[in-house]
């Protein structure tokens, strides 16, 4: 019989942590190798079911003798690493990223977590000016590169425009994405493979879109909602929880997470119910899970409504 | 399989085989996060290969499509086991230390040769034979399959002919080889398990067996049957015949779900009291003396479930249940308090620690270990026990431990309900992605996917030469019974080959048409080979030249 590959024995490595000696695994991440350590590290387009894409570039260190800083979310540790996570290049780095984001997205519904390093680093994204009037519903997918005007610095560009509603299961509303990738990476190799949305443009102009610009119900998209499960800044939202927050009833103080498992199949995906008012107003899965990782089929994400009295 | 009914592998396994066999399974659609492995496993470069009659969307990852003839399963497995042998390609190491009947299974499968199961399949030579060299040289290897294996007139033979392939290659018992048949709902697996079937008590104990019978006629304080009881399609067959008067359905739809729904309905509603405990009022709830609503139970209710991998995992409640409506355990509760057994009070956890007092392989699971390790996978006999990933590695050891597991050597014996002249169209059935069985759980949500009405899908070709347009009502017939329903064109049918779901019977009432002749051993109904013939509905379009193109939009765009 052939043996269980169960890989290596992990070697050691020591690296140096805003001066203190440590010792990891070798393969790890610098990010791994930090909340190893409890040192608190920001992170908008890192999630442990994903793979790293280094978009956003917040997560960065400083690595001795190393001319730019380093992306901790994908950079392995190396033996003799000297590592600075609190240095004013990094400080001044991350609050630019921050700032940057903020001065053009709506950063609304973030988690606490990135509102308290914003309050950290000092962000004050006023400072750009006052934001520019959103773009016309389809403008911004429209956009073509390399058709600009520089800007005369009167107000700070932003991303805003209005919302899109095309089904009774998704809310985009494009006004608050980051462009971390995170539902670009789920909807493709990370989990669903079905590849129904992608960047497309370039620059300030870059925007997650169907193919070709179509709307969500004539693309490829099959609803497994797994994008909306990442999104780290409620730009994609399930209607059911869009709903309640449009009409102000949207109360996380009363609302309860039960885990149960799904009743559309036998594979058992685990089931997070977020429950208010006793109505499911939500539907996720545990990230660390090793049936789904997270992710979900359109049934299991949205075929709740049997249940709703 | 070999003693336990259950899938021998792990989803982690599929993630870490070489090559993947989806067999009578379109799990893209119908079990979409195992399909998540899968393709996990596609990305590592392993292989997959997809058996099914229809071009599926699994069938678009695969490195091969053998598009068999539907009901053709057996002389395809059997071609398969001949080209390994042919080749010198099986495990004789293995075939000799773990198992017996391979003299037979030899001769058995002798006759299919590539040529012949060419003929019979429809697959060419060359793709059967490159099944047969994967299978076979794969260092890993996990065979799956779904309904398209389960529900013919020989559903055991089938299955029995797949595991045939795993003892012929040694590709089970051991870390990413395996055998694993995709349960459909939630807890299929569990309620077999469970004993919820008409021939074994809880953990597969034999209901004629006097010894185990025993433990549970003590613990249970009363004398059970000695017999085995009736399957779901006994229990028709008695309704037919005025044996069975009275029937107790918890949470099913047979008025929808039965093959040859029209004959179901009419036995149903010839009962003497049907008691029906549902969610909704079904069909078959309408035709019930009784009903009593019951809790969903995967979120009004506590209780456990298994899934394909074996894994038992509890089922919490969220929400209180609407109206009068009851967890299933009460209501059964206050019901054999009526008949003098008061069991009451009577919590999910309490059943549970009783069940797993009697049932092995369940021993181990308390609540509080299920919670702690996000469920178990059975066989998990003791609380220091930590569940059993794959199954019978006991195969592989030297000697073997335990009975020898058995070949089985099975003939292709064709779906009963012949093609010919009068229904020149084989129909087969299946699951949508959006959707589940009849529709009463996933009816009710907005899916976007759902553009039509639920059609008769055809091949292009088919629709072409029947003249039909895309959307056009026709008249579908079967030996047993008609439905009138639109048409649509779908690429992924060769011509000759049908496709109807059964998830809305109000727009299509597939299972009419359908065919209740079951297979003696599995007690399924041939769900998934139907011979039909379409014919044209309204006034006939005298002088018009069947050759001529299609008017109208037949092969366009759906209407949205």
């Amino acid at each position: 019989m052939s043996a269980v590959l169960v890989g290596l024995p992990k070697r050691l490595v020591t690296v140096e942590v805003d001066g203190q000696s440590v010792r990891v695994p070798e393969g790890q991440t610098l990010l791994e190798a930090l909340r190893g350590q409890g040192v608190a590290t920001p992170t908008l387009c890192y999630l442990e079911n994903l793979a790293p894409v280094n978009a956003c570039r917040v997560c960065v260190v400083e690595v001795a003798g190393q001319r730019t800083l380093a992306p901790a979310c994908s950079r392995p540790v190396e033996e003799g690493m000297v590592v600075a996570t609190d240095s004013p290049r990094v400080r001044h780095s991350r609050k630019m990223v921050l700032e940057l984001l903020a001065s053009s997205v709506d950063l609304s519904l973030a988690d606490d977590e990135i509102k308290g390093w914003m309050a950290t680093y000092g962000v004050a994204p006023e400072r750009y000016g006052p934001p520019a009037p959103p773009a016309a519903a389809g403008e911004r997918d429209r956009r073509r590169a390399g058709h600009h005007e520089p800007p005369d610095g009167s107000v700070a560009a932003t991303v805003a425009q209005p919302v899109k509603i095309q089904d009774d299961l998704y809310v985009r509303d494009y006004s608050k994405c980051i462009l971390c990738y995170k539902c670009v990476e789920a909807c493709g190799e990370d989990a669903q493979n079905t590849f129904a949305i992608a960047v497309a443009g370039r620059g300030f102009d870059a925007r997650i879109a169907t193919e070709f610009d179509v709307e969500l119900p004539d693309s490829a998209c099959v609803y497994c909602g797994n994008c909306v499960g990442v999104c780290p800044t409620g730009a994609l939202m399930p209607k059911s929880e869009w709903d309640l927050r449009q009409s102000g009833q949207w109360r996380p103080d009363d609302q309860q997470v039960t885990e149960t498992i799904c009743s559309f199949c036998g594979v058992g995906c685990p089931l997070e119910l977020t429950v208010q008012d006793n109505r499911i107003v939500r539907v996720d899965s545990p990230l660390d899970h090793d049936i789904t990782r997270g992710h979900l089929c359109v049934k299991g994400r949205f075929g709740f409504e049997h249940v709703q009295h | 399989m070999f003693g336990a009914g259950g899938g021998t592998t792990s989803y982690e396994e599929v993630e870490q085989t070489d090559l993947v066999i989806l067999w009578g399974s379109n799990a893209r659609e119908t079990h979409p996060i195992f399909f998540h492995h899968v393709l996990q496993a596609i990305h590592r470069g392993a292989r997959l290969h997809v058996v099914d009659p229809r071009r599926t969307s699994s069938a678009a990852w695969a490195d091969s499509w053998l598009g068999l003839e539907v009901g053709s399963d057996i002389a395809l497995a059997n071609a398969v086991g001949r080209e390994i042998l042919a080749q010198g390609l099986h495990n004789r190491t293995f075939i000799e230390r773990a198992t017996t009947g391979f003299e037979e299974y030899a001769a058995a499968v002798e006759p299919y040769t590539l040529k012949e199961a060419e003929r019979q399949t429809g697959v060419p030579a060359e793709q059967i034979a490159e099944l047969a060299h994967t299978y076979a040289t794969a260092d890993r290897a996990v065979l799956c399959w779904t309904l398209g294996i389960t529900e013919h007139h020989n559903a055991v033979d089938n299955v029995r002919a797949l595991i045939n392939l795993a003892l012929l290659t040694g590709h089970v018992g051991r870390f990413g080889s395996g055998l694993s048949p995709l349960r459909g709902q939630n807890n299929v697996q569990g309620g077999g398990d469970m004993g919820a079937i008409p021939n074994k008590l809880p953990g597969f104990v034999d209901v004629t067996d006097d010894v185990e019978r025993a433990r549970f006629e003590t613990a249970y304080g009363t004398a059970l049957p000695p017999e085995r009881g009736w399957h779901l399609s006994q229990m028709f067959d008695a309704m037919e015949q005025g044996a069975l008067r009275t029937l107790y359905v918890l949470g099913e739809n047979p008025a929808d779900s039965e093959a040859d729904a029209g004959h179901a309905r009419a036995l149903l509603s010839g009962l003497d009291h049907l008691v029906v405990q549902d969610i909704f009022l079904t069909r078959t709830a309408e035709l019930a003396d009784v009903v009593l609503p019951a809790a969903a139970d995967w979120c009004e209710s506590e209780g456990t479930v298994t899934n394909s991998e074996r894994r038992v995992q509890r089922l919490r409640k969220a929400l209180d249940p609407p109206g009068q409506a009851r967890p299933d355990l009460e209501i059964l509760a206050d019901v054999a308090a009526r008949l003098g057994h008061d069991w009451r009070p009577v919590t999910a956890e309490g059943v549970w620690d009783e069940l797993r007092s009697l049932s092995r392989m369940h021993g181990g699971m308390s609540y509080a270990r299920l919670d702690e390790h996000r469920g178990l996978r059975w066989p998990c006999p003791d609380e220091d026990h930590p569940g059993t990933q794959f199954l019978h590695a006991r195969l592989w050891e030297q000697p073997r431990q335990g009975p020898p597991a058995a070949f089985a050597a099975v003939e292709f014996v064709p779906p009963l309900d012949v093609v010919d002249e009068d229904y020149p169209l084989r129909l087969t059935t299946g699951r949508r992605l959006d959707s589940y069985n009849t529709g009463v759980q996933s009816g009710g949500f907005a899916s976007p996917m759902r553009k039509r009405r639920e059609s008769l899908l055809l091949a292009p070709e088919d629709g072409r030469r029947l003249d039909l347009a895309d959307g056009e009502v026709v008249r579908v017939v079967s030996r047993r019974g008609h439905i009138d329903a639109p048409v649509a064109f779908d690429r992924a049918l060769r011509p000759g080959l049908a496709f109807a779901t059964l998830h809305t019977a109000s727009e299509l009432d597939t299972n009419v048409l359908t065919n209740d002749a079951w297979d003696p051993k599995s007690g399924t109904a041939e769900f998934k080979a139907t011979a039909i013939r379409v014919e044209k509905r309204g006034a006939e379009q005298p002088g018009r030249d069947p050759l001529a193109e299609p008017t109208g939009g037949a092969f366009g765009p759906a209407p949205a």
